[in-house]
């Protein structure tokens, strides 16, 4: 696993020092991925939750939602109830 | 000689399903609305927020799995699909991996989802199933308008609840890609799902599409068709592509891996991205969200509300009122139209003259738009009743029209016109015999031409006792009569 290409993914600017740590780092975690891929498996299905609870649902009903001001309060940049950013193009 | 090409096209419809509130949180699913306006720490992507999914959305995309033949997940779970963009602030998306609602199933092309102009062709008739391969539910994002230095953005529709059906490549024209997109709509409409109107981006179409020489198997390079807003213009798209695509391969070029864009305006594709940009979305599975069972309610109660799809409701109208292809197909194509022709049934009036003054004459006066039905001052009353009329032969059809012309300006019912305009037929024995014979004595010309074989000599003659009734002679009945009282001795 590549550190360098995680943190583009993710977004983070890491310095050459911090590559070099976290290469180290993520290589301890996936050597504990090892550990378990190292195990005899045959028979256990793969799981994407440790715990039996199947649909924690809620009905289809309305909520109070924020006002307007309070959603739009953490915006940098706002007009017309718009929340504003530097132009994106797909 | 240079080679053929025939296109390959998969296409992703994404649905926006009708629900009270949002797919995660509670807040109000409602298109337009002043931005922003429906937000909870939840949809705007705050940390630490728990999502809880919308039972009735999960309910819906079941049923749509239903509608469709698809097989419905026993279990299935929610992933996180990781990507940065600020349509989405939590910086990934809730979606589903491998394991979605519902898996398989297919879309029958019926003939007159087909282009107009293309119905004639042996392809609209051949009942053609398109497979697919999935269903999955999912959150929509929110909107992005773009201005001149920035772009701003509205979270009402950030966390809607969202399907996207995803087809095999099995379409094998832009005219099977129209007829597909036409009959998911009525599908998803009829089933109350969604509005599904495209202009307004509840129904969304991406398009897989590549070519290859005719005749061989192996699918070429494919490019994808983003930001589709209208059924005829996936079809213009995928035919601009499908040509662009054909004349860079017989020119020897290659086709890049890409995704493109559609421009309407100037009828041409144009290039998004690269497969070089290709996301990498890193999915795992949410540990928010628990996974969910459909046997235990879902699915049944999903079933329940199963209502009739428009190519039964087809099928049912031929049978029980023995309509034409064309008529049950229009009467069944929309919700409003059906329930206004059953309505019309029901009093007893017979089906067929119905089903022909609601297709040809009412879609008519409502430029084919059934939406505009509840305006039009034509009630389900007029039709049954002036179809009954017709059916017993108390007016003739030329007159049909007349009084439906008349109802839809003064919205008087049928009988009443025709009372009022003296237009009756006269259908009466007696009295057709006494008008066939008034005409016979008057024209002894014709009567001796047809007498001594000159069958043609009989239609003067007809026009004669219709200019005598005034018109109100029943056409058909005053032709045998003449007929009859000529050949007697």
């Amino acid at each position: 696993m590549n550190v360098e290409y995680v943190a583009k993914l993710a977004r983070i600017d890491l310095s050459a020092q911090e590559i070099e740590t976290y290469q180290n780092q993520l290589g301890s975690v996936l050597e504990h991925m090892d550990a378990i891929a190292s195990l005899n498996l045959d028979g256990i299905e793969p799981t994407a939750h440790a715990s039996p609870v199947f649909n924690v649902l809620r009905k289809d009903e309305i909520k109070p939602s924020l006002p307007v001001e309070d959603a739009l309060s953490n915006a940098p940049k706002k007009a017309n109830d718009l929340i504003l950013m530097p132009k994106i193009v797909e | 000689m240079s080679t053929a090409y025939e296109p390959v096209i998969g296409l992703e419809v994404h649905v926006q399903i009708k629900t009270a509130s949002k797919m995660f949180c509670g807040c109000k699913n409602e298109y337009g609305g002043t931005p922003n306006s429906h937000t909870c720490p939840v949809c705007l992507g705050m940390p630490g927020v728990l999502p809880v999914p919308n039972e009735e959305a999960i309910r819906r995309t079941i049923q749509t799995g239903l509608m469709l033949g698809c097989d419905i997940a026993q279990i299935c779970k929610f992933d996180r699909k990781s990507y940065f963009y600020p349509d989405m602030p939590k910086n990934y998306q809730i979606s589903q991996y491998d394991q979605p609602l519902c898996n398989g199933g297919g879309v029958m092309l019926g003939k007159f989802a087909f282009p107009k102009e293309t119905q004639k062709d042996d392809i609209a008739s051949s009942k053609k199933v398109v497979r697919l391969t999935r269903i999955h539910l999912e959150e929509d994002v929110a909107k992005s308008t773009h201005f001149e230095t920035s772009s701003g953005i509205d979270f009402n529709r950030a966390g809607t609840p969202l399907m996207e059906i995803v087809s095999e490549a099995d379409i094998a024209s832009p005219e099977e890609a129209f007829a597909y997109l036409k009959t998911l709509q009525q599908i998803v409409q009829q089933g109350g799902i969604s509005d599904a109107d495209m202009e307004k981006g509840q129904l969304r179409c991406d398009c897989n599409v590549s070519v290859r020489p005719v005749g061989t198997q192996k699918f070429g390079t494919k490019v994808e068709i983003k930001n589709l807003n209208s059924i005829s213009g996936v079809r213009r798209a995928l035919a601009y592509e499908i040509q662009r695509q054909s004349r860079v391969l017989s020119e020897g070029g290659s086709i890049r891996q890409e995704t493109r864009g559609w421009d309407d305006p100037a009828g041409e594709t144009f290039i998004l991205r690269t497969k070089e940009d290709a996301h990498d979305y890193r999915y795992f599975p949410d540990p928010d969200l628990m996974p969910m069972r459909t046997d235990s309610g879902l699915l049944s109660e999903a079933q329940a509300r199963l209502p009739e799809l428009p190519h039964q409701r087809e099928v049912r109208y031929m049978n029980d009122y023995g309509l034409g292809d064309y008529d049950a197909n229009v009467l069944s194509s929309d919700l409003a139209l059906a329930a206004f022709f059953e309505e019309c049934v029901q009093s007893g009036a017979p089906g067929k003259a119905c089903a022909n003054l609601i297709a040809n004459e009412l879609m008519a006066s409502v430029s084919s738009d059934a939406s505009k039905l509840a305006e039009s001052p034509v009630k389900a009353a007029h039709i049954a009743e002036l179809a009954k009329l017709l059916e017993a032969q108390k007016i003739n059809s030329k007159q049909g029209k007349e009084v439906f012309a008349e109802m839809l300006v003064s919205g008087k019912m049928p009988a009443a016109i025709v009372e009022e305009k003296g237009m009756s037929q006269i259908s009466d024995t007696s009295a057709l015999e006494a008008i066939a014979q008034q005409v016979i004595d008057a024209n002894p010309g014709p009567v001796a031409d047809y007498r001594s074989g000159k069958v043609a000599a009989l239609n003067s003659l007809k026009g004669q006792a219709m200019k005598l009734s005034k018109g109100k002679a029943n056409p058909q009945l005053i032709g045998e009569t003449l007929e009859r009282l000529l050949k007697a001795p």
